[in-house]
């Protein structure tokens, strides 16, 4: 009896708040838009009983899905979110190495500082994080002025609301995602194991590249994972630091809702999202398992 | 040998640089006397001023403490239920499900739990406003709670607690007396992490609240849409001032509750 109270309870509280949600979304997608209130239909009536619920099933189809693979605005934006989560992942993982690799090979004394050091930006606001660098990249910004200072540059770049501004939000704003699991990979690591290649006649780099990176495999995999799994529906980045050429499919599905308010469309582009989400998900999870599996 | 080289010197210093600049240079126009962000006039606090007489600001302020302070302590409880049984209730009907809807939230887009809660309170119509938000808050942070404390409880050593009970503890005695303090630390850095997702949070709330119910992030997204203000780097300066503190303080106790452990291993050690 006390069991079932403690499973019930956070069981019965996700199913209201995670799974029917999700189911709503589901069937809105599949509803058509309405000017009404709510805005779309058909509505569930089930006054009527079985009849009402063959009705309403009736009226569903995939016309929004269809409707998403016609206007090349829905498709270029998913096309553009992954080649944005993939570079940015990229450089992540190129910024983020070398960090992680010095705090593993850092004084055993200095590691827990270094390590408070990278995950205290994590506590600070995200979008605090994010509007700090509208500052630094706008035309009249500190990164401009710098720059025109140094006599590198006449006249001032144009970064904020471009595409390489989202880059570098995203960079600056996971970097600790990619660090954190790399580090820990890295201070496992035996350092006899570079002794013992070195000994053998290995150079500095090869022995980095066929002893170092093979060990630190699995931290690169899920860092690069913790990284493109939350870039890919980003919204803040992309609407505070991008431009109106920056499209990527968090910002159109909040535009769609928003601006728009075309809820059947708005819940097909979350539906779409969440199906291209399933294969990084799953894979990480492999990735995660794989580890605990070696670790015993 | 020393691995430790200009290599790494070097790449810890300009991933840290990289780090923190930003920051630095956002505290230090905060304290910039004209209203041009970029143009420095001189020091000054007036913008901190400015700040304190924005009621929009306060009410804001004022909402999201009262969001962050009731979704985190509900998430808490939520999420150390939900803990206890991810890893002590044994087998039950609709587990694989039970931790899927544990584990999903963490990895969806916060642009779908938003739109998906926003479309379940409409749906049962719900007023939207303080409540709806700490609802949805309590949600997603209660996954964060449950992941945090059940790799606390999964190293827990069960037979403490059975050892309670069969002194004639009652089962709720036995949480309370034995597991609740050992898994302490865990349930409080979940509710320290619920709190500051709860605080954190543009894109759920923006979806969930309703008029009158605007939280501060919802705020600074809106002002900070416009371009760069003095106020919002003066009101981000103070976050990154509690959250500094808040981080260093908790690593500093830390530290000393693990060397008084230490301590008291040993001397317990010693008097066998």
């Amino acid at each position: 009896m006390r069991r079932a109270v403690l499973i019930g309870i956070p069981y019965l509280w996700l199913v209201a708040l995670f799974l029917v949600p999700f189911l709503i979304v589901l069937k809105i997608s599949l509803s058509d838009i309405a000017l009404a209130r709510p805005p779309y239909m058909p509505q569930l009536d089930l006054s009527e009983g079985l009849s009402g619920l063959f009705a309403f099933l009736a009226e569903l189809d995939f016309e929004n899905f269809v409707f998403l693979t016609q206007d090349s605005l829905y498709w270029k934006a998913y096309l553009s979110s992954l080649q944005i989560a993939f570079t940015a992942t990229f450089i992540t993982l190129l910024v983020g190495y070398p960090i992680a690799y010095g705090m593993a090979r850092a004084a055993q004394e200095w590691r827990p500082t270094l390590l408070m050091l990278v995950i205290l930006p994590f506590w600070t606001s995200f979008l605090i994080r994010v509007y700090s660098w509208m500052g630094i990249l706008s035309n009249e910004g500190v990164l401009n002025q710098l720059l025109s200072w140094l006599g590198v540059i006449d006249a001032p770049l144009q970064i904020l609301n471009t595409n390489t501004a989202v880059y570098i939000g995203i960079v600056y704003t996971y970097l600790p995602f990619m660090i954190l699991p790399i580090y820990s990979a890295l201070e496992k690591m035996d350092e006899s194991l570079l002794e013992a290649a070195e000994d053998l006649g290995c150079s500095r780099l090869s022995a980095f590249w066929l002893v170092t990176l093979p060990l630190s495999k699995s931290g690169v995999i899920a860092g690069c994972f913790l990284v493109f799994i939350p870039t890919l529906g980003e919204f803040v980045i992309p609407s505070l630091l991008g431009g109106s050429q920056t499209l990527m499919i968090g910002k159109i599905l909040w535009e769609e809702f928003f601006s728009n308010r075309d809820w059947p469309v708005a819940s097909a582009v979350a539906v779409i999202l969440l199906l291209i989400l399933i294969i990084p998900i799953i894979l990480f999870q492999r990735n995660e398992q794989k580890q605990r599996e070696a670790e015993g | 040998m020393k691995r430790f080289s200009w290599f790494n010197a070097t790449s810890l210093t300009l991933g840290f640089a990289f780090l923190y600049m930003p920051m630095i240079i956002l505290v230090i126009y905060s304290f910039n006397e004209s209203r041009l962000v970029t143009v420095w006039a001189g020091f000054s606090t007036k913008w901190y001023g400015e700040l304190f007489r924005n009621a929009e600001f306060l009410d804001a302020a004022w909402v999201t403490v009262q969001v962050a302070v009731l979704s985190s302590t509900f998430a808490t409880v939520l999420g150390t239920m939900a803990a206890h049984v991810l890893v002590n209730a044994g087998r039950f009907k609709g587990r694989t499900l039970f931790s899927g809807m544990i584990y999903a939230p963490l990895v969806m887009p916060e642009v779908i739990t938003g739109l998906s809660l926003l479309l379940l309170f409409i749906g049962i119509g719900l007023e939207r406003g303080i409540f709806t938000v700490v609802l949805a808050h309590t949600t997603f942070a209660m996954c964060y709670v449950s992941v945090v404390v059940s790799s606390r409880l999964v190293s827990f050593d069960r037979s403490l607690e059975e050892a309670a009970l069969d002194l004639g503890a009652t089962p709720w005695e036995a949480f309370r007396l034995v597991t609740l303090p050992i898994i302490a630390p865990a349930v409080i850095s979940g509710w320290l992490l619920a709190f500051t997702l709860s605080l954190d949070d543009l894109v759920i709330a923006s979806f969930t609240t309703g008029p009158g119910a605007t939280t501060l992030p919802i705020k600074v997204f809106s002002a900070v849409r416009l371009g760069v203000s003095p106020e919002i780097n003066a009101l981000s300066t103070i976050m990154i001032a509690i959250v500094t503190v808040g981080v260093v303080t908790a690593s500093l106790i830390s530290k000393r509750t693990a060397v008084a452990r230490a301590r008291e291993e040993q001397a317990a050690v010693r008097s066998e």
